[in-house]
């Protein structure tokens, strides 16, 4: 029960620290809520709600992404899910995170991937039966092994639970995409910049491939 | 979202959020409709002729008959159609089209009573951020429409505007690039308030006050006609190679909802443009023209500048239909990748080398 504990904690020192915390209101309003008691208990319950809501769309998704034989509704699944892992972020504090997750993935990626789809014109999947043993070691395996992973990552980071709502950042005036470019932009410039200029030889490389096999097939007619 | 203004408990910010969608939405689907109407008017006499005139003075009532006509129209769904995805796809190019003006402020900051932010529905510290993400995931609907219906003509269509719009939207977002590296911030509230120091001798759009800005206006206004699929860059529906496009075996309030997304669309990209390169919702004569003694006129003009900013480029996107012939698929690939792309990425050089050593 600690962790409902910090959740409810966290609105008492959040607010005190003026309008820091995700999707602030505009600086013009003074901080909010100091006078009333109840309030900050009532917005984390909200903040409460909103996550089981959307943690159980992203859980929905998944299987529902799993369950289905048509790949564009896989695809439409997988949409859902990154959709809301977006408003998990957000809630988590990370709404920069949050909506470049939206635009990148669900934006540019999926589209991609719905474009192959359709073009390709993929049709359903046959259901097999499967292996009886594959069901029913194979699921309780998959769920001890994660819970064992995220018990490990959980000790060795010394995480502790989740605070629903709080900024990445307490400092003033400083949303996280501030202290992100400080960090990417300043502090990690160059593995950033090396990243970056990975990625483009990468594409350079697709394109080049691609252009050889075309200019040979064009070459054999 | 769950940040409330000055004193105001959950129970009154619910109530005031409702409200506010309420009106915004109503505004919105009213001035879809009359967009619909100012356009047939403006292009009837770019074309020399009067266009609607009969229904109504100056035909100002047919938008609603036109919405009524599709009302009664027979709902066709072909028999050939993926069902759950025919349905769904034009629900979210509407939806999509509709959510954006959420984060967008139409009037001055404040105003409400304790502080409550009237002409805003929320203010969001990363809104512009926001309606590029709800602006990418419009393609959706173009795209599972296209494809759902089953039809050559439709999946082309389809396919066309996915490319387009995609291609497209990199130019659009880095356009911004330069506001915002100007302003400093994603908050809508802000850039404004930035731009509005000096009246409209500062708004991001004049080539002598405000920065660089001019030529990402220009992208800008570029990518957006390619955005919302307007003509000259209306290939996804281009009747002569496509009957329909993406839209052809649509009818009924299914067509419509697809027409509205456009006009919706097009309000939105108006919108943006008015806070980020017109100075939103400020008077362009700045300071001169002060705050007045009435409480109404202070809430009402900035109203006033916002919706006649909008105004003026509703009339040329209008303008552009009436005049520039349409795109071959080609030319607009190179056009959005040769042109706008690089010229976008020279302007955010450019901009910040001029923020580093102004």
């Amino acid at each position: 029960m600690e962790g409902w504990e910090n959740t409810l904690i966290y609105n008492r020192e959040g607010n005190s620290g003026a309008t820091h915390s995700w999707l602030r209101l505009s600086s013009l309003n003074p901080p909010a809520m100091r006078s009333t008691r109840h309030q900050p208990v009532r917005q984390a319950t909200m903040h409460l709600i909103l996550f089981f809501l959307f943690a159980g769309f992203c859980l929905a998704g998944a299987i529902n992404l799993l369950w289905q034989t048509h790949p564009i509704n896989s695809a439409l699944s997988l949409i859902v899910v990154m959709t809301s892992l977006a408003v998990l972020y957000l809630l988590l504090g990370a709404e920069f995170l949050a909506i470049a997750q939206i635009i990148v993935y669900a934006g540019a990626v999926m589209v991609l991937f719905t474009f192959v789809v359709m073009l390709l014109n993929a049709g359903r999947e046959e259901r097999t039966l499967g292996s009886r043993a594959a069901s029913r070691v194979g699921f309780p395996a998959v769920v001890v092994f994660l819970a064992v992973i995220a018990t490990i990552i959980l000790r060795a980071q010394g995480l502790v639970s989740a605070h629903l709502g709080v900024g990445l950042t307490n400092a003033k005036d400083s949303s996280n995409l501030v202290v992100l470019s400080q960090v990417l932009f300043h502090e990690l410039l160059l593995p950033f910049e090396l990243t970056s200029v990975l990625i483009l030889i990468a594409i350079l490389g697709a394109v080049a491939i691609a252009r050889r096999e075309g200019s040979e097939r064009t070459a054999e007619k | 979202m769950l940040h409330f203004g000055t004193h105001v408990t959950i129970l009154a910010f619910f109530l005031w959020s409702l409200l506010k969608v309420a009106v915004v939405m109503t505004v919105m689907l009213l001035g879809i409709a009359y967009t619909v109407l100012l356009e047939r008017k403006l292009v009837g006499r770019i074309q020399n002729r009067w266009g609607p005139s009969r229904v109504g003075p100056f035909g100002l009532l047919q938008p609603l008959v036109d919405g009524a006509k599709s009302f009664l129209k027979e709902d066709l769904i072909p028999t050939a159609v993926y069902r759950p995805l025919y349905l769904l796809a034009p629900i979210i190019s509407l939806g999509c089209a509709l959510i954006s003006i959420a984060v967008i402020p139409f009037g001055a900051p404040g105003m409400g009573p304790n502080g409550v932010d009237l002409f805003e529905i929320s203010n969001i510290n990363v809104g512009l951020l926001v309606i590029l993400g709800i602006t990418s995931m419009g393609v959706y609907g173009i795209a599972l429409a296209g494809w759902s219906s089953n039809n050559k003509y439709s999946l082309l269509g389809a396919l066309r505007s996915s490319a387009q719009m995609i291609s497209y939207e990199l130019a659009l977002g880095l356009s911004l690039v330069g506001v915002v590296l100007r302003a400093g911030s994603l908050n809508l509230r802000v850039i404004v308030e930035q731009q509005a120091t000096l009246g409209a001798w500062t708004w991001n759009i004049n080539p002598f006050g405000g920065g660089f800005q001019f030529v990402a206006f220009f992208i800008y206004l570029m990518a957006a006609f390619a955005e919302t699929n307007r003509s000259p860059f209306d290939l996804p529906e281009a009747e002569s190679e496509l009957t329909g496009g993406y839209h052809t075996e649509y009818s009924s309030m299914k067509f419509a909802m697809f027409f509205m997304a456009e006009y919706g669309n097009m309000i939105n990209v108006g919108c943006v443009a008015t806070l980020l390169f017109l100075g939103g919702w400020t008077s362009p004569l700045g300071d001169l023209m002060g705050p007045f003694d009435s409480p109404w006129i202070n809430a009402l003009l900035p109203l006033f500048w916002f919706v006649s900013k909008v105004f003026c480029f509703l009339c040329l996107y209008v303008w552009v239909r009436g005049t520039l012939p349409r795109f071959r698929y080609d030319q607009l690939m190179n056009f959005g990748w040769r042109f706008l792309l690089p010229l976008a990425i020279l302007n955010i050089v450019g901009t910040s080398l001029w923020l580093a050593y102004r």
